[in-house]
């Protein structure tokens, strides 16, 4: 038996706690639709059914059509394709792309490998809540520029980004736009204008192992991967159907509950952001500091003089689970890009992403619990006194 | 006067510590040098200025000088 995260489980911009709705939407399609959606007997005509639904929910959910959402292994996967594909196929126009310095990791990797195979990439600056400028991005957009990507909102700080009207200046210069919304589906309304779109199940309370990449009618993009007549052509190997019905019906009942959580946790990043500026000496609240500019769910600080990794492992120990953009918690050690292209302190640095499941209760265990942390954390290397 | 702070081989947070110990070691107007190799000390650094109200002259290889202002 799996113990489902409690409040102490406040890492949800990374997994969200499985939804509900998705738990036992799993357990009737595992029994149900197991089948290969391929085969024509009745097993598999039961499998393709689930999976055309779940299709046209997801798409509903997006504000797409059903032909022209596509199943992937993970939100990464999908942000891979969805780039390498536009760029594979916008290559009469050029080979420029432009995106903002503060994309996920799956979209600069895209990019670093479409570098490597004598592309060109711009990355766009952000300042130091997070957020590009608008005028700026439409700025570096040329007549070669063959894609354009841009979040709908950062995965680290939760700062919104002016998606609208670079989507504007894009289409005034015949540039297709990748609106990233793995940060914000499920949380805020669907972005409305955008070309391409990807997408992660997890951060929505579906499971893992379910990306989405959408592709509007009439956009220029190919497959990247050989083509074996799964998913249109668009993706090879086969869809596990029951994984992407749990995946639509989070996504129904995230967009049910979306009101009254964004507001219920804006309400608690606002109490969390007041009380650790008041709280801890040192720190530095991170992304917008208006609830209107970021993502309701999300809240990051960087504490001075505290290494991220340390303060990590603490707040484990004391029943927290939060993520850290700190040199010293990655493999690579390298601070998180976010960090460094907002101009922000990179150690002592935690996010949090809040979920359905954490109470006020929680968040009040967790703000009593971090300043001892941090002042003990800050006595070891004497910085106490600083 | 200036004081030149050694990091090399420091991961952050202690280059950032270095220098909050010894910015009261000059005055008000001169300069501390923080040498340290490691990346996020290219970051942290200017942040640290900022949080702090001291100025970031510039960094040059490995080589951050920061004015002490108050």
């Amino acid at each position: 038996m799996i113990t489902p995260p409690g409040g102490g489980y406040l890492d949800a911009a990374t997994t969200a706690p499985l939804h509900p709705a998705a738990r036992s939407a799993l357990e009737v399609a595992l029994a149900d639709g197991w089948g290969d959606p391929r085969r024509l007997y009745r097993e598999g005509r039961r499998a393709r059914q689930l999976l055309d639904a779940a299709r046209a929910s997801i798409a509903a959910s997006l504000g797409a059509r059903p032909d022209e959402v596509t199943f992937t292994p993970s939100g990464t996967v999908a942000a891979h394709l969805g780039v390498l594909g536009a760029l594979s196929a916008g290559q009469r126009r050029g080979r420029h792309l432009v995106a903002s310095a503060v994309e996920h990791s799956a979209v600069l990797a895209a990019a670093h490998s479409h570098e490597r195979a004598g592309g060109t990439v711009d990355l766009v600056p952000v300042d130091v809540l997070g957020r590009v400028d608008a005028a700026r991005f439409a700025a570096a957009l040329r007549p070669d520029t063959a894609l354009a990507c841009l979040q709908t909102a950062n995965h680290e700080v939760g700062t919104l980004q002016p998606l609208d009207a670079v989507a504007e200046a894009c289409a005034a210069a015949g540039v297709p736009l990748l609106a990233d919304a793995a940060a914000s589906t499920g949380r805020l309304a669907p972005p409305r204008r955008w070309d391409l779109l990807a997408a992660s199940a997890r951060k929505w309370g579906g499971p893992a192992g379910v990306g989405v990449l959408a592709v509007r009618t009439g956009v220029r993009w190919r497959p990247v991967l050989p083509d074996d007549e799964a998913e249109a052509g668009r993706f090879p190997g086969g869809v596990p159907v029951p994984l992407a019905v749990a995946a639509a019906a989070a996504l129904e009942a995230a967009a049910a509950e979306r009101e009254a959580e964004s507001a219920r946790q804006s309400a608690l990043v606002d109490r969390i952001r007041a009380e650790i500026a008041r709280r801890v000496p040192d720190v530095e609240m991170l992304g917008d500091p208006d609830p209107r500019g970021r993502l309701p769910h999300i809240v990051a600080f960087s504490c001075l003089y505290v290494a991220g990794e340390a303060l990590m492992a603490e707040l484990d120990r004391a029943g927290f689970s939060v993520s850290s953009g700190s040199s010293c918690s990655s493999s690579a050690l390298t601070p998180s890009h976010v960090l460094v292209a907002m101009g922000v302190m990179t150690h002592g640095n935690v996010r949090l992403g809040l979920h359905a499941g954490v109470t006020d209760a929680d968040v009040t265990a967790f703000l009593d619990a971090l300043p001892p942390i941090v002042a003990a954390l800050r006595d070891q290397v004497g910085a106490g006194g600083l | 006067m200036s004081v030149r702070l050694d990091c090399t081989g420091q991961l952050c947070p202690l280059p950032v510590l270095e220098l909050a110990r010894h910015i009261g070691a000059v005055e008000v107007g001169d300069v501390v040098v923080v040498v340290s190799d490691d990346p996020a000390a290219a970051t942290d650094i200017p942040a640290w200025c900022r949080m702090k109200g001291h100025e970031f002259v510039g960094a040059t290889g490995t080589e951050h000088t920061v004015r002490r202002r108050h």
